[in-house]
């Protein structure tokens, strides 16, 4: 069984910007545990001359027309912003 | 009798002979929804006084050769976006999120004149199997209240079982149509990757996610698919295919079509009175002139991992929009940004949701790279090269959705592997990008429905529909729950 400890999941969590307590830390560790221990079973098959796949469908480079469109009207797009101040996001310090 | 037992032809007649209004459509929903959705709790947001406003606009318009669905109520999937039509995917996070555009879908339901009757509820994201990961509700089965209506799509399922809507709309990325519909008795199509525009479709892993159909019969699925289904200039990865009339494959006819039967579908992880339902659905269509051979897909039992290493990394880059910045939920009390972020996020998702945001970035982190998520990303291939083998020789391959009929509600919430391999016959259809529909296949002993699930070829959804409908027709199982 992969061990997973609590240090591990707290660092993750943090790259994952979620805040989670000791006890959420403890039951994430062993959950998680647990599920890649399983995903391990992976490692019984020869992948070494296998090409991964990202893409079901054999298509690439799929653009749009470069041409200049209108964007979304400001109060639109402010609608849903939880905090807003003289038509901007506002957000708390980010310069210490 | 409900005039949602009519199938969408019928209604259709109906309108156009003046012997009903689309009012009485849209009012037969709410009335439904009304008796039952107080016990079911499919619908997280209703629309009625703008259905019933669009229901009078639209009769006045009613003319000749309206569009099948002239006129139609629907219930959309509450991870569809739907312009001024609150659209949570079940978070907390998005609780109060009213969009300013429409998802592609909803605007070619739009266009087809059909009627948002509202939005249905679903696991948190669409990461579940059982709804019970909403943040809001539990959605009930409507063949046993105590048992789960399955997921992700399990309000989309349980409103067209309850009779609440006639279609719906749901999301599949390992299941999430199919497995509901299996588990309410009803009829849902995942389509091929890239048929269906994921435009407006909250995001949860973009390589699998497709938008499919959910209906009481076959014919009425091929209808929506037709109407939902095509290239998308907003959607990059929808495909450039031709949509066909998918209604004239529905023959009756599958004289000479060969049918493959994996054995890994009908193993020991396979409840027997599920396997012997599909041992009898394989006597009507061999009955019905298909011929039927025992294939291998050897690689499905790693199915599972690989979805979810797969699934999980995707979402966890998917669900880094959700920050309270621009929209949703925004914890307070924050020191700084890091923290506004931290905070909003643990308090806005939920438990699943956390566990695969975390299981994605550990899979994703250096030094695991390698070891899982492109692992994982080669495996794809393998079981992607099962189904294309299989396909040289075969119409469509045919098995069980589920490997049991609906679990009890709170049996499985605790445990996530246990609750994983409800997917295990479905999730390998997403991994390699076919379609594959769910139809009734009768009920289990305690008279919980079973589904037969049909799968086929990349775009083939014709094929599928043809079987399916054969299939129905000849099995005529006519399921209906008591509420």
């Amino acid at each position: 069984m992969t061990k997973i400890t609590k240090d591990e999941v707290k660092h993750v969590a943090h790259l994952a910007r979620l805040n989670i307590d000791e006890q959420e830390a403890e039951k994430f560790a062993e959950q998680l545990g647990s599920i890649i221990t399983f995903a391990e079973q992976l490692n019984e098959l020869d992948t070494e001359n296998v090409e991964p796949t990202t893409h079901v469908l054999d298509m690439k480079n799929i653009l749009r027309d470069d041409k200049p469109v209108d964007g979304l009207p400001r109060e639109q797009v402010l609608k849903n912003a939880p905090d807003h101040q003289d038509g901007q996001v506002k957000v708390p310090t980010i310069l210490e | 009798m409900s005039l949602f037992d009519h199938k969408l032809a019928d209604l259709h007649d109906l309108l156009h002979k003046k012997e009903i209004t689309i009012a009485d459509l849209v009012r037969e929903s709410y009335k439904r929804i009304e008796e039952v959705d107080g016990k079911v709790q499919a619908f997280l947001t209703l629309d009625e006084e703008r259905a019933l406003a669009r229901a009078e606009e639209l009769q006045q318009k009613l003319g000749s050769d309206e569009g099948l669905l002239f006129g139609m109520p629907i219930g959309v999937k509450d991870n569809i976006v739907t312009k001024e039509l609150r659209t949570t995917a079940a978070s907390k996070i998005l609780g109060n999120f009213d969009p300013i555009y429409n998802a592609t879908v909803a605007d070619k339901l739009h266009s087809a004149d059909a009627i948002t009757i509202g939005k249905l509820n679903m696991d948190e994201f669409a990461m579940g199997s059982s709804t019970e990961n909403s943040h809001f509700a539990k959605t009930k089965n409507p063949w046993n209240l105590e048992t789960v209506p399955g997921g992700s799509s399990g309000g989309s399922a349980a409103a067209v079982a309850a009779g609440e809507v006639p279609f719906s709309l749901g999301s599949d990325t390992g299941g999430s149509i199919r497995q509901p519909a299996s588990f309410c008795g009803v009829v849902g199509l995942k389509p091929t990757y890239g048929r269906v525009s994921r435009f407006g479709l909250i995001a949860f892993a973009s390589s699998l996610d497709q938008i499919g159909p959910i209906t009481t019969n076959v014919e009425d699925n091929a209808y929506l698919l037709e109407a939902i289904a095509g290239l998308d200039p907003n959607d990059s990865t929808s495909a450039n295919v031709n949509v066909p009339n998918y209604r004239s494959a529905l023959t009756g006819d599958i004289k000479g079509l060969k049918v493959a039967v994996p054995k890994e579908y009908l193993g020991d992880g396979v409840s027997e009175e599920v396997r012997q339902s599909v041992r009898e659905a394989l006597k009507v269509l061999e009955g019905l002139g298909a011929t039927i051979d025992e294939v291998s897909l050897p690689h499905s039992k790693y199915g599972v991992a690989t979805y979810y290493l797969l699934s999980s990394s995707e979402a966890s880059a998917n669900l880094a929009r959700f920050d309270g910045i621009r929209y949703g939920y925004r914890a307070d009390n924050a020191e700084n940004l890091i923290d506004l972020y931290k905070k909003t996020r643990a308090e806005g998702f939920g438990d699943e949701v956390k566990r695969r945001i975390m299981l994605g970035t550990y899979a994703l982190s250096s030094g695991y790279y390698d070891a899982y998520y492109k692992k994982a990303q080669k495996v794809r291939t393998l079981i992607k090269q099962d189904f294309e083998k299989v396909f040289e020789d075969y119409d469509v391959i045919v098995g069980p959705t589920t490997p049991t009929p609906a679990f009890k509600i709170g049996e499985q919430i605790d445990d996530p592997l246990t609750m994983y391999a409800n997917d295990i016959l479905t999730i390998p259809v997403n991994l390699a990008g076919v379609p594959g529909i769910s139809v009734p296949a009768g009920l289990s002993e305690i008279g919980l429905p079973l589904g037969l699930q049909i799968i086929g070829k990349h775009f083939d959804e014709s094929t599928v529909y043809r079987v399916a409908h054969a299939y129905e027709q000849a099995a005529n199982h006519n399921m209906k729950p008591e509420l």
